[in-house]
């Protein structure tokens, strides 16, 4: 089995639209399994049309719980506390359980035992069938801790039910940034398409998030969205892929078609023909020869302008 | 007043609204208050691109780990015991500290029975301050490999809100998606800034950035529709169910994003927008007075 994360640095260039039309076009010839591994913000499953078969909760950590009853109100806690969790009180204290991060030091030095860790409900993960293949994905209820840590068990899970149906590849949405949730969505993985937009900023984040593939050792394909809209910056991507002998494996056209069909609910690809298809094929045909085959070495990319 | 620039979606336009937002407020006729403007998207900072920036202070950031006096330690694991991040382990005769596990709470070195642990700075990043033009701006940038942007966030909003703010305007640019990072940015705030596109996607995560602002943090919330014309009528609906205000308007128009791609702020491109973003900010004003100036450090529920 293989496994590929899509990943972007900065947001909204694009990774939801290339996985779903990844999806559409990878089960036409493979068995594959899916992972949404951006769990704060979960949009695959918005053009998957997924038929939910399990449901999960998911607990990440706990957070400290003061007893109004037992609490004397000496401060320690709130001295202790770096997180700015503790709210003083006249008679009680309280813990603002959207700041404390569950360290338990003020469990530990309460002289009256008054604080208890509780865990805490921090999100939901489930399993949904798509027409395109199982499909695993999760919901991280609204600002809490632990994304990394159900980014991994969501890849986990779906990782388990592709090496038990012989799946051949698992195809996982990436979050956006270089941080915890992107550390777990890269590992294990034998490929990171990055999607790209010309822009100063992309060209930017695109370093960063590179930078960090590299750092884990995942090997990475470029592909540009939107890639007309400048075509002097998306030379300047094409360049640096040169330069870091990494493949830029398409460019696809900047077209609404895109936005219309994520609102019929369809990936682009299962929506119509037209140039943003036609390159996703294209797109897709060339990450499934460098996953596919043991040449790993880099290779000539296309530019179709 | 201080405002948080949030989405849930990435790319919506969250820095093009924060950095217009104080590039508007600094060029404001009288005598303005220099408006402060913090990138606290350290994993991906990108607000620099569009300034001129002249950087007059640098400092490592990154949080205190715990260091192990060997003469004092006795092995007994207390250390391991207590940290809920499984970042010490205690085999044998060695004592190992994994700083990319610790969240630096001190729980360790507060209950090590002999004294034995001290802290040291573990560098995650940096932080920088400057001026561009007269906009004072700050921003955070967190190593690469790293996995916490929240405490680089939290110490660049220490090292550089002032306590006594009058009525300067300070702007936060926050990361994409709804966890911890967007949090940090958000606590402390007066007001969240929803920049959002008309898509089922910009929706789903408005959604989700709005149960954070304002139902966990009790902030009150505006939103900004970017690309306005792109997709459905959806997010509309939703704000009009939920009472939450639109108060800008940003057409889709390929000028605009050809604007963005080389660097250039949308009021040098396009002026005019000056005192529309001044007005947004008016209306942001009226917002936060209208629910009482609410300073969003307790949940509300």
């Amino acid at each position: 089995m293989k496994q590929m994360v899509i990943l972007s640095g900065k947001g909204g260039t694009g990774k939801t639209t290339v996985a779903a039309a990844f999806a559409h076009l990878a089960s036409q010839e493979l068995a594959i399994v899916m992972a949404d591994a951006d769990v704060d913000a979960a949009n695959l499953e918005l053009v998957l049309d997924p038929v939910r078969q399990e449901e999960h909760d998911f607990a990440g950590g706990k957070v400290a719980v003061i007893a109004g009853t037992k609490c004397t109100a000496c401060g320690t806690c709130h001295q202790v506390c770096r997180f700015e969790a503790v709210i003083p009180g006249d008679e009680a204290y309280r813990v603002d359980s959207s700041a404390c991060e569950g360290c338990a030091a003020c469990t530990y030095r309460c002289p009256v035992e008054a604080i208890q860790m509780v865990e805490q409900r921090d999100g939901q993960w489930f399993r949904s069938d798509t027409r395109f293949g199982p499909l695993f994905h999760a919901c991280l209820h609204a600002g809490r801790e632990n994304s990394g840590k159900l980014v991994t068990l969501v890849k986990q899970q779906a990782r388990l039910l592709a090496q038990d149906t012989g799946a051949t590849l698992l195809l996982v949405d990436g979050p956006p940034g270089i941080g915890c949730p992107v550390i777990s969505a890269c590992a294990g993985m034998d490929l990171a398409l990055h999607v790209v937009e010309p822009t100063l900023s992309g060209i930017h984040d695109l370093e960063r998030v590179m930078a960090t593939t590299d750092h884990f050792g995942v090997p990475s394909l470029v592909a540009i969205n939107k890639a007309d809209l400048n075509r002097a910056r998306a030379d300047e991507i094409a360049a640096f892929c040169a330069s870091r002998e990494v493949e830029l494996v398409s460019c696809v056209p900047y077209d609404n078609v895109v936005t219309r069909a994520m609102v019929q609910g369809q990936p682009v690809t299962a929506y119509g023909d037209g140039p943003v298809t036609a390159a996703l094929r294209d797109t897709w045909a060339r990450v499934r020869k460098r996953l596919f085959s043991d040449d790993v070495g880099p290779r000539e990319g296309g530019r179709p302008w | 007043m201080i405002v948080t620039v949030a989405s849930g979606k990435g790319g919506t336009g969250k820095t093009t609204v924060a950095v217009n937002l104080a590039l508007s407020l600094a060029a404001r006729g009288g005598n303005p208050a220099a408006p402060l403007l913090l990138d606290c998207d350290v994993e991906e900072p990108n607000a620099a691109l569009f300034l001129k920036l002249a950087i007059e202070d640098r400092r490592d950031v990154g949080q205190m780990v715990p260091e192990i006096d060997l003469a004092r330690c006795t092995y007994c694991g207390r250390c391991a015991e207590v940290c809920q991040y499984h970042a010490i382990a205690v085999v044998g005769k060695r004592v190992l500290v994994f700083p990319e596990l610790c969240h630096a709470c001190g729980s360790c070195a507060l209950n090590c029975p002999t004294g034995a642990i001290h802290e040291v700075l573990n560098v995650m990043g940096v932080l920088e301050r400057g001026w561009a033009g007269p906009v004072e701006f700050a921003q955070g940038t967190m190593n690469v490999g790293e996995p916490m942007a929240a405490p680089i966030i939290r110490q660049l909003k220490r090292w550089t809100i002032p306590s006594d703010r009058g009525d300067r305007p300070i702007i936060l640019d926050a990361s994409p998606g709804t966890a911890c990072p967007v949090v940090e940015a958000m606590r402390g705030a007066d007001a969240a800034l929803m920049v959002t596109e008309p898509t089922p996607f910009g929706l789903h995560d408005l959604r989700l950035a709005v149960e954070v602002a304002r139902d966990e943090l009790g902030l009150p919330v505006g939103v900004v529709i970017n690309r306005d014309g792109v997709g459905d009528r959806g997010v509309e609906t939703y704000c009009a169910a939920e009472g939450i205000p639109i108060l800008m308007r940003i057409p889709l128009d390929r000028r605009i994003a050809e604007a963005y791609s080389e660097g250039i702020p949308l009021v040098e491109a396009y002026p005019t927008y000056r005192e529309r973003f001044v007005g947004l900010w008016k209306r942001l004003e009226q917002l936060v007075h209208r629910q009482g100036g609410h300073c969003g450090q307790e949940r509300k529920r």
